[in-house]
């Protein structure tokens, strides 16, 4: 794999600011994805998962406000790009795939329409020839009798179809990055692995850079070349997929893990999680937002975050690893 | 009323539902009634000719994608809808004779008591969660006063609810206490069969572990069995003694989990562990993917296997003879004809 960066996320923080005080949603996040990469951004509800796609996206919400960092893609910074620079990117170079189809898809324009808008709006299609262009993506995207399906509006497709769809208009334009936002949450499991199959292979096709956000480990491990593992806004460890369930070494991850479901283990075996993410409202929030929960915490946990090297792409940031 | 009877807890024996659609409503079908006979209308079949038992004190799997049957089913065990045919006995007493719209007073209600998929919808969110708790002890149980209160007490601290969170109300709870207000008002009543429909799908895995590890204590604790709906085969291997595999209204193999999910049989079964994610690339060599979506359960061909066409066996005898379930081992059973 050459090793070029599509995207490079550095020193992203977030802020929401609301009644109750200004919360440290996301901070001094970073991480990259080379071009034909995948890479998963795993973690609880609450870790920032979605915010750091949000951010990246540019489609935050108009509470929240990115406080530092730069999202460099394709020699330019993505945070910096005013509107109507970022709307031409969007679509075109950079493409989501959102958690429901159902509600992301518009209920009342027939889906074959849907793809051509993109295909017009942004792959330099006329409005005569993007029709039979949508035909050719649904076909693309496995949809049996892609003609027939292209007159339907979403209410009359299963779940899967329609987030075949939604694949459909986000790869329309052959984009340079992909962010999927749990796109198999609330499919069936034969369902969800076609539909990351079909990801993956048409990702892979494009030499298109993937970020896949999950909280499954274990479909991240299959279908993502390296896991960044968040908690709380903070990245606390990136390793590749088989490296990481094979020696853990932050504390959170390796709990992460056991608590698992997984091909081997007993009810009993399974560990839950201490305590719960904290109050990022704090305003003396740890250095280390999982001390508080964890079993192996030094006094220097108070110091600012290290970033070590643990191996071959692999790092955490942790005092006290495994 | 008491458990004291032999043999299974809960036999559902050829039990079916079949759903009218098409129908013109009305007046305007009444009126074209009148005149000339109308050709029977194309009926649904959600749930067909489905036999099966839960014994006492175990926990039976249902696993099977969307649209397959396996929320109508719960629904006519949980005596929420009429079935068309067949029958549900619970402890030797038949209950498809009673109707649902009736139910809810019948002395049986308590013997079978449902743990809901989302815990934030299906509290009322006007009740704190003492009163989620003590509603059905006051209607089922006749209880009230301080004897309510001390109840309502204690199956918060069965279910690990600290006592200071009972006057909250759902929106002030986390999604783990939820689930658990869910638990402590469906085990209120002491039932005996407990359906549990993916309790823990909204959660996240290290809440989900401590409320499986919950369900697994209260099971043993108070002698239910359970009957577990879900999605996540992990789980379901897990938790379940026994495990039902259900395609399109039919149950196309059952056997206890341990055996299934080594050594599927049915085609479907095979696609189903197939899709499990797995971390170690070694697991996933000879996977099964199915393409294509299923046949249509309106007025299916009673001849034709509901696998055929998404199956990567198919073969014509498929498409002439449906079939049966039969035996395949000591305790399993597959509908397939090359199993």
């Amino acid at each position: 794999m050459t090793a070029v960066p599509a995207l490079s996320v550095e020193d992203l923080s977030v802020e929401f600011r609301t009644r109750s005080g200004v919360v440290k949603v996301l901070e001094h996040v970073g991480f990259s994805v080379d071009k034909g990469e995948t890479v998963a951004l795993v973690g609880e509800s609450g870790s920032g998962k979605s915010v750091t796609a949000f951010a990246v996206m540019g489609i935050l919400d108009a509470a929240g406000k990115v406080t530092s960092g730069r999202a460099l893609f394709g020699g330019a910074d993505l945070l910096a790009l005013g509107e109507h620079d970022l709307a031409e990117q969007r679509g075109r170079e950079l493409s989501m795939i959102f958690q429901n189809p159902r509600t992301a898809l518009n209920p009342i324009r027939r889906v074959g329409l849907q793809i051509a808008d993109v295909l017009v709006r942004h792959g330099g299609a006329t409005r005569s020839d993007a029709p039979r262009a949508a035909v050719e993506m649904l076909k693309k995207v496995r949809i049996p009798d892609p003609e027939r399906r292209a007159e339907a509006y979403p209410f009359e497709l299963s779940g899967g179809m329609c987030q075949r769809i939604m694949i459909a208009i986000a790869l329309a334009c052959r984009p340079a990055l992909l962010i999927a936002d749990e796109p198999t949450t609330g499919l069936d499991v034969t369902t969800q692995a076609v539909i990351m199959d079909l990801i993956g292979e048409l990702a892979g096709e494009a030499g298109m850079a993937t970020i896949f956000i999950t909280h499954d480990l274990a479909l991240a491990a299959e279908y993502c070349d390296r896991i960044v593992v968040m908690h709380a806004g903070h990245i606390v460890e990136a390793a590749p997929g088989r490296e990481l369930f094979a020696h853990p070494r932050h504390p959170y991850s390796a709990k992460l893990l056991a608590a698992t479901p997984g091909e081997t283990v007993s009810l009993e075996k399974l560990a839950s999680i201490p305590g719960g993410l904290p109050d990022l409202r704090r305003p003396d929030l740890p250095a280390c937002r999982y001390s508080d929960r964890c079993e192996r915490r030094l006094d220097q946990c108070a110091q600012p975050l290290p970033q070590r090297t643990v191996g071959e792409r692999h790092v955490v940031a942790c005092w006290n690893p495994l | 009323m008491t458990g004291d009877m032999p043999g299974p807890l809960l036999d559902i024996a050829e039990l079916a539902k079949r759903f009218t659609v098409g129908a013109r409503q009305g007046l305007l079908a009444r009126a074209t009634s009148f005149r000339k006979p109308v050709a029977p209308l194309p009926q649904l079949h959600a749930v067909d000719e489905v036999s099966f038992t839960i014994g006492r004190g175990e926990t039976v799997g249902l696993v099977g994608e969307s649209g397959c049957g396996k929320s109508t089913l719960v629904r006519l065990i949980n005596r929420l809808l009429d079935p068309s045919s067949g029958s549900i006995r619970l402890g030797g007493a038949e209950l498809a004779d009673f109707k649902a719209r009736t139910f809810a007073s019948n002395p049986h209600r308590a013997r079978i008591q449902m743990v809901f998929q989302d815990a934030g919808d299906s509290l009322n969110p006007r009740f704190t969660a003492a009163d989620a708790i003590a509603d059905p002890i006051r209607r089922l149980k006749k209880m009230s006063g301080a004897k309510l209160t001390a109840r309502v007490e204690a199956l918060a601290d069965m279910t690990g609810l600290p006592r200071e969170l009972l006057s909250r109300f759902p929106h002030q709870l986390s999604g783990g206490q939820k689930a658990r207000v869910g638990i402590a008002r469906a085990v209120a009543v002491e039932p005996a069969l407990l359906i549990l429909d993916e309790p823990t799908a909204a959660l996240d895995v290290s809440v989900q572990v401590v409320i499986l590890q919950l369900l697994q204590q209260l099971k043993r604790e108070l002698g239910m069995s359970y009957l577990f709906v879900s999605h996540d085969l992990n789980v379901v291997r897990l938790l379940c003694d026994r495990v039902l595999v259900m395609y399109l209204g039919k149950v196309v193999e059952q056997g206890p989990a341990a055996e299934v999910f080594a050594d599927p049989k049915h085609p479907y079964t095979k696609a189903l562990i197939s899709a499990i994610p797995q971390a170690e690339p070694e697991q996933r060599i000879g996977r099964l993917r199915l393409g294509g979506e299923p046949r249509s359960p309106i007025d299916p061909d009673p001849r034709v296997c509901r696998f055929y066409g998404r199956c990567p066996k198919g073969t014509p005898r498929c498409a002439e003879e449906m079939p049966l379930l039969h035996p395949a081992g000591p305790a399993r059973q597959v509908a397939c004809h090359f199993a």
